[in-house]
């Protein structure tokens, strides 16, 4: 027998203590210093008194209050409309036979995961002053397209990426939801658009409710799409760019003073949507999934091209960048006859922007894995009120936009002893802590279908808990993880706004490049040809994560 | 191949424990899962902890495997403590109520997973892990995957895995109730001869009394984490100490009565001669099995009853009598001749022969026969 008595500390101070510790001291360093430094400096002048003269003066400037009020709008209305197309797609997709549905499931997938620039890169292409289309039906049919700047090319922009949310979460509840409810609805009289109402719409609410939250924060956060095709429609995330860039090295704070009130703003949104799905999580057995009926001919058809227009629609923007890759150009005009041009030049001036993604993403995704599989242990198995804490914690980057993180962690690592400031350290952090949530909701999900006698027996058979984690537990879990950390890479991957504070010469990323090439140097040639390569990236990522998952991705 | 080359080298005693429980308290919050709980289990019993769902057996027994941490009192295998021996260092083989077969592993890696862990290596290991399949008659499987498994064939492997690495005490969680009813009765067999055989200590949940009463060398009832009754499975049938364990176990009917003067008198009509073990007088609850009593045609003797609802079940009949003072007690008939059936209405005397009746105090705590 082994030593009984020796190991008796060990129970009390085992790893998953040290873990605990570990990852609080982590997310103090890493999140709530820099988020209190933010706080601070919005409220602390150059001199060193506090003073809330810059919130007074957000709140009194008509100037702010209004962009507050776009970005407010502008996120709504996507998600107003993203639910209004993903909904109804999902409802006839999930239940009703129509052609192909592994093909639409795809080009959402594809739509949703491309980086958020390139659709307003690719509308202005297509409807902007000098777009192929808005030529083509002023010097064919001599019609003018109405204009794609400002609030309605951000809408169209968010509304086509960001659908496919909705889309593919309710297509995924309504999948598996037990066909016996809707059929004791029926027995009891209920049918049709009744039906609908009180027992389909009330159960999947949480889900939709779920979606329309990713939606709205993505919108509220996207720097990129405003930036590009916004003009004189202001939205938060730029207007925190511009006063910081416009700022930087003197008084940074009134940026600060915008970034705490986005924060508080999402913060609010989070809690009522909290709110509203708190009690409403409904477990069903799913002991039999509902059937698949056939339409009739006609409405079938209607219905398949109507669904399949809206995925063509949010897939245009990639195939608009990948076409106009192979498009001669000179600046911002396209040239008649194709070549690789484009590509030449992206891979002889671009080279490094292209590796640090890679690397970057590599590191990061690498840190999100371990850090996401130890976290949700930690949250599923050992439960207690300071992994409670840890829990919300590292949730919280969720609802701080890019461009807000990207400031906080300037502002605080910017002097040493901790000096990030310029490194790829800096972009590598600002990924994870950024991007984890992804990684870590599967784990967790996963996780939650990992029965612990599983590992009890492990341990019961003699292999210790940590090692028992490592050889049982995280390879069961692998699965899980993968889909996750698949979303993480290709957000990482297209990540723009907290990039744009962060980079320097030496680590600016594609995204970055790709958002200078088109904004500041017009390229558009080369900018097409680096945003195919992040494309081709994704699709790889996606068809890998497939293969090694064994089918479907699980949102 | 032999099971006992399994477990041990030649002429080698089996490496059992005995385990000793002694004043245990599981809390949670102001509730006492486990409630000062003093039990010693012998070198090689089987032993069964039996109680409705809640009652703390299944704490009591991830106590013992160190699952849950003890809040007081110790636990001990022979005559080491170990309350803080970490779960891995216990040498105790588990077998879980949904199998927990490793997902990911072949059976035959699922079997030699502890046996690493223990840095067995080639042959010998090999040879254990066939040892251990041959046990289980299961050897055909080895190659599989456990989702290509029935559930009674993934208990197999479960067990083959706990049994090969030698444990010093087998602890077994309600293995058979994710089964169903055959498999069930097939795999207690298994169970038992393989502990038989090997002789190892070892502590089974359950709440099924039948598989209890089975199964087991010896039987503790625990309600509400408290020990209600220990002793051998007839024990405990025919004299259980309390209504709880009277009512737990199998069925009983139970009657009032009175206690006075070296007499028990039932509903004022049956008279026995009793006297309290313990010197009591007044109400008792009189308890007797279904099948102990006899029935008689008629009013003129024993207690007077009247058939309320008669059911074949084909070995037996049973019957539901309503008494004097409305209490329906159940009747088992076995030997079933035509003029032996009664039916509903029909008027019978029931004989309760003093040697069959389990006496209570009023509330139920005190045997007294």
């Amino acid at each position: 027998m082994k030593n009984w008595h020796a190991m008796s500390l060990y129970d009390r101070f085992n790893c998953w203590t040290i873990i605990t510790v570990v990852s609080l001291c982590l997310i103090l360093l890493f999140i709530i210093y820099p988020f209190s430094v933010l706080v601070i400096h919005s409220v602390v002048t150059e001199t060193g008194e506090i003073s809330f003269a810059n919130y007074v003066t957000f709140f009194h400037s008509d100037y702010y209050l209004q962009t507050l009020f776009n970005s407010f709008i502008v996120s709504l209305s996507a998600t107003v409309l993203a639910c209004m197309i993903g909904i109804p797609m999902a409802y006839f997709t999930s239940r009703y036979h129509i052609t192909g549905k592994p093909l639409i499931d795809n080009l959402c997938i594809l739509a949703m995961m491309s980086p958020p620039f390139i659709g307003a890169y690719s509308w202005v292409v297509l409807l902007g002053r000098a777009g192929f289309i808005t030529k083509f039906m002023q010097s064919h049919f001599g019609f003018t397209m109405p204009s794609i700047y400002g609030f309605v090319g951000i809408l169209l922009v968010f509304t086509l990426k960001l659908f496919p949310y909705v889309y593919l979460y309710v297509s995924g509840a309504l999948r598996s939801m037990d066909a016996s409810l809707e059929e004791a609805a029926e027995s009891l009289g209920v049918g049709g658009w009744k039906k609908l109402r009180t027992i389909t719409f009330p159960l999947i609410m949480p889900t939709i409710l779920s979606a329309a939250l990713m939606v709205f924060m993505t919108s509220l956060a996207d720097f990129g799409t405003p930036a590009l095709i916004g003009e004189g429609f202001r939205v938060l995330p730029v207007c925190i760019y511009d006063e910081y860039m416009s700022e930087l090295g003197g008084n940074t704070a009134f940026a600060n003073v915008l970034s705490v009130v986005v924060i508080a703003f999402a913060m609010l949104v989070l809690l009522l949507q909290k709110k509203a799905i708190a009690g409403r999580n409904y477990t069903m057995s799913n002991l039999r999934p509902p059937k698949v009926k056939s339409l009739p001919t006609v409405s079938r058809m209607v219905v398949t091209a109507g669904v399949y227009l809206v995925a063509f629609l949010g897939v245009l923007p990639q195939i608009t960048v990948v076409a106009t890759s192979f498009v001669k150009t000179s600046g911002p005009v396209f040239l008649p006859g194709v070549g690789l041009d484009s590509y030449r030049e992206a891979f002889s001036k671009m080279s490094l922007a292209i590796s640090n993604s890679f690397m970057f993403s590599i590191i990061a995704i690498s840190i999100m894995i371990f850090c996401a599989m130890l976290l949700a242990y930690l949250i599923v198995r050992k439960s207690s009120r300071v992994v409670n804490l840890i829990d919300m914690l590292v949730m919280f980057p969720y609802v701080v936009p890019g461009a807000v993180l990207g400031i906080m962690l300037v502002s605080a690592f910017n002097s040493k002893p901790l000096l990030l400031t310029g490194t790829a350290g800096i972009m590598i952090l600002s990924y994870v802590i950024r991007k984890m949530p992804f990684t870590l909701r599967s784990s967790i999900g996963i996780l939650y279908q990992i029965e612990s006698s599983v590992e009890e027996a492990s341990i019961s058979l003699g292999v210790p808990p940590f090692k028992t984690f490592f050889k049982i537990t995280a390879r069961l879990m692998l699965p899980g993880v993968i889909s996750g950390a698949i979303l993480s890479w290709i957000a990482t991957m297209n990540e723009l706004s907290s990039s744009m504070i962060l980079y320097t010469g030496a680590t600016q990323t594609i995204s970055v490049a790709i958002f200078n090439e088109v904004t500041s140097k017009a390229h558009f040639g080369t900018a097409a040809a680096l945003a195919t390569v992040l494309t081709v990236a994704t699709i790889c990522s996606l068809w890998l994560c497939k293969r090694l998952s064994g089918g479907k991705i699980s949102l | 191949m032999s099971p006992s080359f399994l477990i041990r080298e030649e002429g080698e005693d089996v490496m059992s424990f005995a385990v000793h429980i002694k004043d245990v308290v599981k809390e949670y919050g102001d509730f006492l899962a486990v409630n000062h709980i003093t039990l010693s289990i012998k070198n090689g019993e089987f032993f069964t902890l039996l109680g409705p769902s809640g009652c703390g057996k299944t704490t009591l027994l991830r106590m013992i495997a160190g699952f849950n941490p003890i809040d007081g009192g110790t636990i001990s295998f022979d005559d080491r403590v170990i309350n803080d021996v970490p779960s891995y260092l216990r040498n105790i083989g588990m077998v879980f109520q949904n199998y927990a077969v490793f997902p990911h592993m072949s059976v035959a890696d699922n079997i030699a997973y502890g046996l690493k862990a223990r840095n067995f290596k080639g042959e010998e290991l090999a040879k254990k892990v066939r040892a251990g399949l041959a046990m289980m008659k299961i050897e055909n499987l080895a190659d599989r995957m456990p989702s290509q498994l029935s559930g009674g064939q993934q208990q197999r492997v479960a067990l083959a895995r706990a049994i090969v690495i030698e444990p010093d005490v087998m602890l077994m969680d309600e293995p058979l109730s994710n089964l169903d009813a055959k498999l069930r009765l097939e795999m207690r067999s298994v169970i038992r001869n393989i502990q038989q055989t090997l002789g190892i200590t070892t502590i089974y949940v359950t709440h099924d009394q039948e598989e209890a009463l089975a199964i087991s060398d010896r039987i503790a009832v625990i309600n509400s984490g408290t020990i209600m009754q220990v002793g051998n499975p007839e024990d405990i049938y025919k004299h259980p100490a309390n209504t709880f364990v009277a009512n737990f176990i199998g069925t009983s009917n139970f009657i009032h009565g009175t206690v006075k003067d070296g007499h028990l008198t039932i509903l004022d009509q049956a008279l026995y001669d009793f006297t309290p073990k313990t010197p009591y007088e007044g109400n008792v609850q009189i308890s007797v099995r279904p099948e102990q009593i006899v029935l008689l045609r008629g009013h003129e003797d024993g207690l007077p009853g009247e058939i309320v609802r008669a059911v074949f079940l084909g070995t037996r009949y049973e019957y539901e009598i309503a008494i004097a003072d409305g209490t329906h007690v159940k009747v088992n008939a076995y030997n079933i001749h035509s003029d032996d059936v009664y039916h509903s209405g029909d008027k019978v005397g029931l004989r309760l022969s003093a040697q069959h009746m389990n006496i209570y105090d009023a509330s139920g705590e005190v045997l007294l026969s």
